[in-house]
């Protein structure tokens, strides 16, 4: 009998505690900005896609849910022919944004993936690739790395000399 | 055997090794860069630093680097001392102050030897602040993309390239930090063995351009073992697949066979495998037009059923690039006594020839690692760098076999490449070519002989007389061609291991018989002779062992039989026979029925067509020159109808089609029937384990356990994760499930260990360094001459050729890049392949009133040909090379006499020598006309 009354006593009491409940989706939850949401490409600061088809995403991904082709234009520069991601699978571990050597892939704060169709989580290159630069501005990988693309050539990346001139005899 | 104390264990050794290779053969992980077991120590890189101590009251020691010295009793180092780790770590972070920031750009990012030993010496800051030295790239040709910014100074490509391989245009330039590998200029690398660099660098400055066409890393690569289809040497290759295509191969280590090393032709002519001139699915001709279309399964069965229920009498036609499986499917369909071997006439009766020859002795057939060991070499008849490339490359080993030799007198160990060449400098062991014309191994010849046919073969025989006298004499020899045969006679006899090379590309049965003759000869006074016979192609030998029937004398046998029906397998008959023929003999049956992989005449002319699956689509048995029977793997299960020839005859079979029970399941059961119905072939089944063959109960896994993208892969098509296909016929599973440890090793599907990603991790798989693979090398050998009676001598001395008036003798002109059926279909090969011409000695041109480019007119019987004209010094008086074996080209059966003539004046110079880089030494030899266009 006292059980029973103390129990509608804290029921009571708890019509008058703070609401947790979000009223979801007129209002809409905090989500911090490590969050480990829909999976975005960004772009370096040039505007160019960051993904340079390296392939280590896909390797990180535990449930192998990444699959990508490399291709070149004709200056040189790589970049994924197609990039799908089956989000059906995606755990958002972050293992690829950890892997990611240009900060292309990255997670974002979107978690709303929610879809009745399972194929409709099948995400392309087209889906996937958003217009900035995402959460690491300024980062661009060409002007690091030393292969030469169209508009940069041979030793005209941050930290390197210009081209060694083989047939001088200068020391 | 001495013992070696390395911290705190005692190892036996092996006497006369280096220290490096002694450390990575016990298993011990010891880094290094220029080293490689095929070439030898040189000191260059100072990354397999250990410390060695005097004995056991030395606590100091002193550093050594590891691959220069050698073992001795009683040796006391240290790989994990304080200073030499530490010492390893500040080397590799030195060499990285330059490397630049590309790993994820990098073909060679994920099987990187520079990125293995970086992390095995734990160096991974970079604490260098200053800016980093970069180089321009050169063009290098189709095959090998060049970055040179990635170079770590090794000097590994230089030491394969010239000193390996001979050859001439790689090389290093400047000096200190600015050192360049490359050429003078750019331009293709003109080494038929470029394709080796892509294994030989530990970084990636060379790299696969072929591969960069659709890029893979080796983590996603669905392997398995092959066995290389371009020609008759079957060197061992890793093929890779991606997205259901292939995408690249790299050799697979047989310490009999190819050793660490491919041709060009192997390594980049795989791209027929993707091609559009793929056949992917059955078509049956319909209507007037005869026009292909394609048909379902049930239309074949009714095709097939007409064929069965009129009790057609059946003619099957195999294929020397056929498995022995299929053609043995065929031959049990059509019946031994109408089952033809599909080789042209006079290339069917030379395989033959050069069969019997191997199989009488009394000299053995040598295997590419043996010939590499020869010290005398005589070569009658091939350009075998053509013909057989990689024996080339073993030739141009056997011709340093003196300094090796030289060395082991001065106690210099073979492995001290720069002492053992130092010594030797420019000797070489005696060489001789007898040939028509200029050959690519004229370089490392002691002398070469340009004579006809007829007169390379009395060479031989006079050869073989000067041996032993009681080989037959060969009269009218002029006294300077008696001195060289003398000469040639004397040092094959001084030889510890002679060899005698020849083949069937010169299409003259003489020329065999002369080489066979030497070799009878040498084995009168000695045990030890070796004999190289090349066949034209990957199965060759293999067919002449299995069929009996040959396609001599084709028009009355089916005039005589009546065949209704005739099967063709793999094969393009008009690269085989005149068109004329061909056009009438598919003529005069009621049903052709054409199994290939890819479109040829013959196909487009069938009314059945089957798709069958090229060497990576299919499992089966090839039998080399030497006469090693090997297996090759399928690497994916196609899309599609595309499957394997033999299941494609047991599908349109009467019997098996009648009781699918009895019928062949899987390709155990083919080899089975196959080994009990031909004892020849019997030991082809311990070429490799059988289907059921299981390790712990697991299968061998093709793909990595790194393979990415499985559930994404195909989810634009099925969102379902289909299940993988299953393989009946091989112990390989295809997906990432099965054994991960060193499987047997003829079931080698990748070279890959923990720490170890690039090729290099070969190492962990050989019993010891450099030597066979663990449990033996893959491959049976069947054919081996018992030596208990040696043969008797061939007693028909040709005449000398008499050509009278214009007549020259036609001879066929083989090249690499250009005379092999499907490597040209891959784009990369296409630019290498040179323009057709014939080449003719100066005087000959002459007489005819031609000049360099202008059109020859040359006749023979029917044949007339028309094409441009190349001079040439070496090419003997009397003799024109024609082109041979090129797609498109008329079918014509040399070597024949005929007659050259002037024909229209040329107004565009198809042959002008390219102005750049034309003085190189190389080209001076006018058998190298592929960079001239």
């Amino acid at each position: 009998m006292l059980s029973i009354l103390r129990s509608i006593w804290l029921v009571f009491l708890h019509a008058f505690a703070r609401r947790e409940t979000i009223q979801y989706p007129d209002e809409m939850p905090y989500s911090p900005p490590r969050w480990r949401g829909r999976i975005i490409l960004s772009r370096d600061p040039d505007g160019e896609e960051r993904c340079v088809a390296c392939n280590l995403c896909a390797v990180a991904c535990p449930v192998a849910c990444i699959s990508l082709q490399a291709t070149e234009d004709e200056s040189g520069r790589r970049y994924p022919d197609f990039f799908r991601i089956n989000f059906s699978r995606c755990i958002f571990c972050g293992y690829c944004e950890e892997a990611c050597p240009t900060y292309a892939i990255q997670l974002t704060t979107d978690f709303e993936m929610g879809e009745f169709k399972r194929t409709n989580l099948v995400y392309e290159k087209e889906d996937l690739l958003i217009s900035g630069s995402g959460k690491y501005p300024g980062y661009n990988f060409y002007r690091q790395a030393g292969l030469a693309i169209g508009g940069k050539g041979k030793g005209e990346a941050d930290c390197e000399e210009p081209p060694i001139d083989v047939h001088s005899l200068m020391p | 055997m001495p013992s070696l104390w390395i911290d705190g264990k005692t190892y036996e050794v092996e006497a006369g090794k280096n220290l490096l290779q002694v450390c990575l053969s016990l298993g011990l992980d010891l880094p290094y860069f220029c080293w490689h077991p095929a070439l030898g120590s040189v000191g260059a890189c100072r990354q397999c630093a250990v410390k060695q101590y005097r004995d056991e009251n030395d606590s100091v020691g002193r550093l050594v680097m590891a691959c220069m010295t050698p073992v001795t009793d009683g040796m006391r180092i240290t790989l994990q001392d304080e200073g030499s780790v530490e010492f390893r770590a500040m080397l590799i972070e030195a060499l990285m102050t330059n490397h630049p920031h590309d790993c994820p750009v990098c073909d060679e990012g994920g099987e990187c030897h520079l990125q293995d030993m970086t992390v095995m010496t734990g160096h991974n800051y970079r604490d260098f602040r200053f800016k980093k030295r970069t180089f321009n790239n050169q063009y290098l040709g189709p095959f090998i993309n060049h970055e040179m910014n990635r170079c770590i100074t090794c000097y590994r490509c230089v030491r394969f390239y010239r000193d390996y391989a001979d050859g001439p245009d790689l090389n290093a330039f400047a000096s200190k930090n600015h050192v360049y590998f490359g050429r003078d200029c750019d331009g293709a690398l003109e080494s038929e063995f470029s394709g080796n660099l892509v294994e030989v660098c530990p970084t990636g400055v060379f790299t696969d351009k072929t591969l960069k066409e659709h890029y893979t890393r080796k983590w996603d690569l669905t392997t398995a073992p092959s066995v290389c289809h371009h020609c008759g040497l079957g060197c061992n290759t890793l093929a890779g697949e991606r997205y259901g295509s292939i995408r690249r191969i790299i050799n697979r280590y047989n310490g009999a066979v190819n050793g660490y090393f491919l041709c060009d032709r192997g390594r980049f002519g795989y791209d027929f495998v993707n091609a559009g001139t793929r056949i992917r699915e059955p078509l049956a001709s319909s209507g007037e037009t005869k026009t292909q279309v394609p048909v379902s399964v049930e239309k074949i069965q009714q095709l097939v059923s007409e064929m069965n229920a009129g009790k057609d009498k059946i003619l099957g036609i195999g294929s020397p690039r056929a498995s022995l499986e299929a053609n043995y499917a065929l031959m049990k369909l059509a019946g031994p006594e109408h089952f033809l071997d599909g080789m042209a006439p006079k290339e069917s009766s030379l395989v033959r020839l050069a069969l019997s020859i191997l199989r009488n002795g009394p000299a053995r057939s040598v295997s590419l690692q043996e010939a590499g060991q020869a010290d005398a070499v005589f070569i009658l008849g091939e350009d075998v760098t053509h013909t057989a490339p990689m024996l080339a490359l073993s030739l141009r080993q056997a011709a340093r076999q003196v300094c090796v030799q030289k060395a082991a007198k001065a106690n210099i160990p073979e492995w001290h490449d720069a002492a053992v060449r130092e010594l030797a400098q420019e000797e070489r062991s005696p060489f001789y070519i007898a040939a028509t014309g200029a050959t690519r191994l004229d370089d490392v010849a002691t002398k070469k002989m340009c004579v006809p046919l007829d007169g390379i073969a009395r060479l031989g025989l006079a050869v073989a007389h000067a041996i032993d006298p009681s080989a037959p004499a060969v009269d009218g020899l002029a006294d300077s061609d008696k001195q060289l045969a003398g000469e040639i006679a004397a040092a094959l006899m001084n030889a510890r291991h002679p060899l005698v090379v020849s083949g069937t590309s010169s299409g003259c049965s003489s020329v065999l018989k002369a080489a066979a003759q030497i070799t009878i000869a040498l084995a009168r006074t000695r045990e030890k002779v070796g004999i190289s016979l090349i066949v034209p192609e990957c199965n060759s030998l293999g067919i002449a062992m299995l069929a009996n029937g040959t396609l001599e004398n084709l028009d009355e046998r089916i005039k005589s039989r009546r065949y209704e029906t005739l099967v063709v397998l793999e094969n393009d008959l008009y690269r085989r026979l005149p068109s004329a023929q061909v056009d009438a003999l598919l003529e005069s049956v009621k049903r052709v029925i054409v199994i290939d992989h890819t479109t040829s005449p013959t196909s487009q002319k069938a009314h059945l067509v089957l798709p069958a699956g090229t060497f990576a689509e299919a499992d089966g048995t090839l039998v080399n020159n030497e006469g090693r029977a090997q297996r090759f793997f399928q690497i994916f299960a196609p899309e599609g109808e595309i499957q394997e020839s033999w299941r494609w005859i047991r599908d349109i079979c009467p019997e098996s089609r009648g009781n699918r029970k009895t019928a062949w399941q899987d390709l155990s059961d083919v080899i089975e029937a196959l080994c009990q119905d031909v004892p020849a072939l019997a030991k082809i089944q311990e070429a490799a384990p059988t289907s059921d063959f299981r390790i712990k109960g697991l299968r061998v896994a093709r793909q990595p356990h790194r393979y990415s993208g499985r559930t994404a892969m195909v989810a634009h098509k099925t969102i379902h994760e289909p299940k993988p296909p299953e393989d009946p016929d091989s112990p390989f599973s295809f997906s990432m499930e099965g054994y991960r440890g060193i499987p047997p090793a003829p079931l080698i599907p990748r070279f890959w260990s923990p720490g170890w990603n690039s090729v290099q991790s070969l190492n962990k798989f050989q019993q010891e360094v450099g030597g066979e693979l663990t449990g033996g090398d893959p491959g049976v050998r069947l054919i081996d001459p018992d030596g208990s009676d040696s043969p008797g001598y061939f007693e028909d001395v040709p005449a000398v050729s008499t050509c009278s008036g214009d007549q020259v003798q036609l001879i066929p002109l083989w090249r690499i890049f250009g005379s092999e059926e499907f490597s040209v279909l891959s784009e990369a090969v296409q630019q290498k392949i040179p323009g057709m011409s014939v080449i003719m000695n100066p005087k000959d041109a002459e007489k005819a009133n031609l000049k360099t480019g202008s059109m020859a007119v040359i006749e023979s019987g029917d044949m007339k040909l028309q094409l441009p004209v190349s001079l040439c010094e070496s090419q003997a008086a009397g003799t024109v090379a024609i082109p041979a074996g090129y797609r498109g080209a008329a079918w014509i059966d040399l070597p024949a006499l005929g007659e050259s003539g002037r024909g229209m004046k040329n107004e565009r110079n198809p042959l002008v020598p390219d102005p750049d880089c034309s003085g190189s030494g190389w080209h001076s030899d006018c058998g190298s006309q592929s960079d001239l266009a």
